[in-house]
């Protein structure tokens, strides 16, 4: 139903465009045939007038001839269209699109166009797609008049929008009117109206119109009221910039707190340094790379899925590994950090290269499932799905985590020893046990981070080396012991990071905010939400 | 700032630790040459007051004075021991690593600057004072032994004569005689009493038969304010102070 | 006085080390340049690069082992200083290069003229001259030492805390040093040299005395050290290590212990990435990678952390372990460091310097019937 009321509006704008410019346009064929003759000014004249003549047939034929695909026939001086195919180029009748059979180029004599006539023929082409069934062409064409403004299209522009009844194209429809206006003859009124349209859409293109503009104006107020319109739009521009570096900053301060998080666990709630934390984040991101691998050979159906099958996995390599190592080595080193510090590095190494001689020092290929690649817009701003995902995910965990230690018995057990381990101790806590899961539970925390993180870094033994400092700094920066300190640490770091790089480069950024956190945790060693009391010291 | 007579005055001291307040606008008085025992239930704010006057605790709100001249609220640890106040832990706290000698030649008030220390070499006058100190403290044959090596109680003589080295006008003791014997802090409340008569001596105990054994004044912690002050006798008769120390 | 100073901390196991360490740079050097080639005692150049670098190793650890083991700062970034000490030698060495380069510039090396520089950066200024960048050996890490010192021990930013920022720190300057735009050499670094004081880089003769100032630099450094640690600030240093807030309330100003220290042993550090980068004649920023201020860490605590002794035996032991790995089984080397540092702290926290200790106490535990077990005094601090 809707279908055929939108196409019955299609035809009742094509019947009154046609009859507007009957007129003035002789029949298709002369128009096509003008094309082929006499010079490169005559040809601009001529695709003027097959553009003004609004026939849906002359797009393809222009189209066409800006691709260098229009033809006449030696033998017959019939206009085709040559699409090449083999040796041979199969042949079309241009004006009625039948068949011509197939001819080689030597039997053809193709129409000749320049760089100029280019520019030309693709706006025309965008003013006769305005008729075009489909909402997405329709846009498309209403976009490229806006970027090259032909005062030809302005009729067809009018009986367009006229007829349209999609709000967005006809929204299109307007600015790139207000374009074209821009471009024409009009009255200095018009003009300054029309700059108050393209003003509205605020993005870069229009920023050059209005630019453009204000060069061609020859009435002053015309060019006044483009020089203000362009400075809106830039400082439009700029807060929409500034909207896109906080959420890259957004996406990169969720992949530290993903880093962090578990760090967070282990440094902040029981004291312990871990400096083979990142390795657990590598291990994570190994075991997702193990996991499509098989999926890859055996149950290729199940690929779209293997980063939620490799999510529980990568918990249980990762917090396993990080039982053994508290059992195995830093439970006798309680009260001795520095030393802890220098074994789990050890640890470290020993992880790497064992990393290394399993699966080759080289990158390994991680892929993406299909619901985490593409993109979208949201105003100005670029949201790719994958960074999306690595955001939210960030946010569950997080979420999860606090869950976890305000309701239930583990959380309650790890809140106890951290405070108070002989108290907790007399009234029957086993707190070995709670000191192996609680450093598990961080360990196994940052193998989800690894399935995070093989999405958008290279899975290479090194990963976790690039994390470790930085995971160390949003912690401390946060607050030791304090979780939602954590949070905000990585988020103000992800942004701040992001702010910096465009004035001083992603490197040089990145040494900026070193030399921040180091001055910061002189002045507040305790971090920004830090713990006050005698418990502390 | 107030310009009193008083060795040590305290007037208002406010601290908060996240709300909760550890001291609650606390007022106190020691005179020179005083001996005075502070008590009070767990919680009562008694470390956090010593904290405060060696300048470990900065109070949010209040004044604390030295010698009638000094705010000790603007200064850190190491210039109100300079000023000449000591302090004893509850835990002896001794370098385990050093000589019973370097320990209380590390004590020994004088050069504390790093630069001079590099140079300087131990003078005659010093060295009688640490052999002094040592048969004070009755340890003479036991110097050149590493403090790690010593017992609890030979730690705690150390400590003592770690305060005698450093000879400060005000010497606070945090609870001296915990998880002593009973001639052990029949001992200790003696050396006490011979400290008092060169020094001022704040202690902080739960142990009331120390305490009474001690006689001097009393002054009653409770929540972070005084209670009550004056004679073991006197405080013990306050009904406010038996219902702290009683429960309801 | 000075003497004094510096003779009194020297026990007679220490002079007679000291000496060792002495007789070596000089009768390797000796050796390689007195005997012929044929004679069984020669020693080939390439040894004596190889000890030159493990002596230069060996002043690192010292330097370390002097903020750790004495004064219990564990820092993560000395190499930081290596690295600067060893670019203020490598600059020095790029002037003399003068118009030798590929590309003949007699004022700009060659790597400026690749990257398009017109003329010298301001702070190259002066490395022509020897004694201008020996100065700046000392400086340089000693003014980033006092500044970083300066904040982080005012502010009482200690253990962990302190251990990372020292590593951001070194993190922070690889980063900066990778950059083509800093005017050191970016990812490449500087290499290529030509000569020393007027002498070519690569002859024997020149190894032979670089190897020869190597241990005459550490044996400097011993006894510095050692006068250090054998004063009354030695004495006041290790009791900050112990129970620093003790000492606050005994009226020492903890800071200036520390700072004193720190820059002391960041121009220690200086010196010797100074003479290491001559003897293997390239100095990058991969030196400032993390991992190799650590490595300088594990060396003290294989010899043993708070002797002067065990860092320079450390050093050795397990340099010469890694040049012999690298070569025989590159693939097991990186286990057998990462096993080193999680055997030594558990194991043997005193290294191999409390090895003797460790069995005496051990044996009289055993004696005593297990009445007192061994880890209280085995206890060391962290």
């Amino acid at each position: 139903m809707f279908l055929f009321r939108s196409l019955a509006v299609l035809f009742s704008a094509l019947a009154s465009l046609t009859i507007a410019v009957a007129a003035l346009a002789a029949d298709l064929q002369s128009l096509v045939t003008n094309l082929t003759a006499g010079s490169f000014g005559d040809r601009e004249t001529a695709i003027g007038a097959l553009a003004s003549s609004g026939d849906a047939r002359a797009a393809p034929i222009l189209e066409a001839l800006g691709a260098g695909q229009l033809y006449v026939r030696t033998s017959d001086k019939l206009v085709v269209i040559g699409k090449p195919s083999g040796n041979q180029l199969t042949l079309t009748e241009a004006v009625s699109g039948a068949a011509a059979g197939a001819a080689t180029e030597s039997e053809l004599e193709r129409v000749r166009v320049n760089n100029r006539l280019r520019g030309i023929i693709e706006a025309a082409v965008g003013s006769l797609t305005l008729m075009s069934p489909d909402a997405r062409v329709r846009r498309g064409a209403a976009d490229s008049l806006f970027k090259r403004p032909e005062p030809a299209a302005l009729g067809p522009l009018d009986a367009a929008i006229a007829g349209e009844k999609d709000a967005r194209v006809k929204q299109a429809f307007t600015e790139a009117r207000a374009a074209v206006v821009l471009a024409s003859d009009a009255t200095a009124q018009q003009k300054i109206d029309a700059i108050g349209i393209v003003r509205d859409r605020g993005d870069r293109e229009a920023l050059s119109v209005l630019q453009g503009a204000a060069n061609n104006a020859k009435e002053p107020e015309v060019k006044a009221a483009a020089l203000a319109a362009a400075e809106t739009v830039r400082q439009t521009l700029a807060a929409w910039e500034a909207a896109q570096n906080v959420w890259y900053g957004i996406s990169l301060g969720s992949v530290l707190l993903l880093a962090a998080i578990g760090l967070a666990i282990t440094f902040g709630t029981m004291g312990v340094i871990n400096m083979a934390h990142g390795e657990m984040v590598m291990l994570g991101a190994y075991t997702t790379f193990v996991v499509q691998e098989i999926i890859r050979t055996s149950a290729p159906h199940l690929f779209d899925a293997s980063l939620l099958i490799a999510l529980p996995l990568a918990f249980l390599v990762a917090g396993g590994v990080g039982i053994l190592i508290e059992r195995g080595i830093i439970r006798f080193l309680y009260g001795r950090p520095l030393d802890t510090l220098l074994a789990t590095w050890g640890l470290s190494l020993v992880l790497q290269q064992a990393v290394r001689s399993i699966f080759g020092s080289s990158n390994r290929e991680v892929g993406a499932p299909s619901w985490m690649s593409g993109a979208f817009q949201v105003g100005q701003i670029n949201v790719t799905y994958g960074r999306l995902w690595i955001v939210i995910f960030a946010l569950i965990v997080f979420a999860s985590l606090i869950l976890l230690l305000r309701k239930t018995s583990l959380g309650l057990y790890m809140r106890a020893v951290t405070q108070n381990r002989p108290m907790a101790s007399a009234v029957g806590i086993r707190t070995p046990r709670v000191d192996a899961l609680t450093f598990g539970l961080g360990s196994g925390i940052a193998g989800l981070a690894g399935v995070a993180l093989s999405q958008i870094d290279n899975v290479s033994p090194n990963l976790g080396q690039g994390y470790i400092i930085d995971s160390f700094m949003v912690v401390v920066f946060g607050g030791v012991g304090n979780l939602f300190g954590t949070l905000i640490g990585a988020l103000t770091l992800g942004v701040v990071n992001k702010f910096l790089e465009p004035y001083a480069g992603a490197v040089l950024g990145k040494i900026l905010v070193l030399v921040f956190i180091i001055l910061f945790i002189q002045r507040r060693p305790r971090g920004l939400f830090a713990l006050k009391g005698r418990s502390v010291e | 700032m107030r310009s009193t007579s008083a060795l040590l005055y305290l007037s208002g001291v406010t601290v908060s630790f996240d709300g909760f307040k550890a001291l609650n606008n606390l007022s106190l008085l020691v005179e020179p040459g005083e001996m005075r025992a502070i008590i009070g239930p767990n919680g009562a704010g008694k470390t956090t007051m010593m904290d405060v006057i060696t300048g470990k605790t900065r109070p949010d709100e209040g004044e604390v004075v030295f010698d009638g001249k000094s705010d000790l609220t603007k200064l850190d640890e190491a210039d109100i021991a300079t000023l000449g106040i000591g302090r004893k832990f509850q835990k002896p706290t001794v370098f385990e690593t050093h000589t019973v000698r370097d320990n209380l030649l590390l004590a020994l008030s004088g050069i504390r600057s790093w630069y001079k220390l590099l140079l300087a070499a131990p003078t005659k006058a010093e060295k009688d004072r640490l052999d002094e100190i040592l048969t004070i403290i009755r340890m003479t044959d036991q110097q050149h032994m590493l403090a790690a090596r010593l017992s609890h109680g030979q730690k705690q003589w150390l400590e003592i004569g770690m305060l005698l080295a450093q000879d400060p006008k005000l010497l606070l003791v945090d609870e001296p005689v915990a998880g002593m014997t009973d001639v052990e802090t029949e001992t200790t409340a003696q050396v006490l009493r011979e400290i008092n008569r060169s020094h001022s001596v704040v202690v902080v105990e739960h142990d009331m038969s120390f305490v009474r054994a001690l006689g001097v004044k009393v002054t009653v912690l409770h929540e972070g304010s005084m209670l009550a002050e004056g004679t073991l006798d006197q405080v013990s008769a306050d009904p406010r102070v038996v219902e702290v120390y009683l429960g309801r | 006085m000075i003497t004094r100073f510096l003779w009194q901390g020297m026990g007679p196991g220490l002079r007679l080390f000291t000496l060792l360490v002495l007789a070596v740079g000089i009768l390797l050097p000796l050796a390689n340049q007195l005997l012929p080639p044929t004679s069984p005692f020669h020693v080939p150049a390439w040894v004596l690069q190889l000890i030159g670098k493990y002596l230069c190793y060996a002043l690192l650890a010292l330097a370390v082992d002097l903020v750790w083991g004495f004064c219990g700062i564990l820092s993560l970034g000395h190499g930081a200083f290596f690295a600067l000490g060893g670019y203020c030698m490598g600059m020095y060495l790029m002037r003399q290069i003068g118009s030798r380069g590929v590309y003949g510039n007699p004022l700009l090396p060659d790597f400026m003229v690749f990257l398009n520089y017109k003329q010298l950066p301001w702070f190259w200024h002066g490395f022509d001259q020897f004694w201008f960048a020996a100065i700046m050996i000392l400086l340089v890490p000693s003014v980033l030492a006092f500044a970083l010192g300066w904040f982080a021990f005012r502010s009482r930013v200690t253990g962990v805390y302190l251990s990372i920022i020292t590593q951001a720190m070194t993190f922070a300057l690889m980063l900066a040093f990778f950059r083509n735009d800093m005017g050191l050499g970016g990812n490449n670094g500087m290499t290529d040299f030509k000569e020393i004081l007027g002498f070519p880089v690569q002859a024997d003769g020149t190894r032979a005395a670089l190897c020869f100032a190597s241990a005459v630099a550490l044996a400097l450094g011993l006894v510095i050290s050692a006068a250090i640690v054998g004063s009354r600030f030695g004495k006041a240093l290790t009791a900050v290590r112990d129970a620093e807030s003790r000492m606050r309330f005994l009226g020492y100003r903890v800071e200036g212990f520390k700072l004193f220290v720190f820059v002391l042993s960041a121009a220690m550090s200086g010196v010797a990435g100074a003479l290491y980068v001559p003897q293997v004649g390239i100095i990058n920023p991969s030196e400032f990678a993390p991992g190799n201020s650590i490595e300088a860490v594990l060396w003290v605590a294989v010899g043993g952390r708070g002797t002067l002794i065990g860092p320079v035996i450390g050093a050795f032991l397990v340099n010469f372990g890694k040049t012999w790995l690298t070569g025989a089984l590159p693939e097991f080397w990186l286990f057998a460091l990462g096993a080193l540092f999680i055997v030594v702290t558990l194991l043997l926290p005193k290294g191999i310097m409390g090895l003797w200790g460790q069995i005496r106490d051990r044996s009289q535990a055993r004696k005593a019937q297990g009445s007192k077990s061994g880890a209280e005094k085995a206890r060391v601090p962290a």
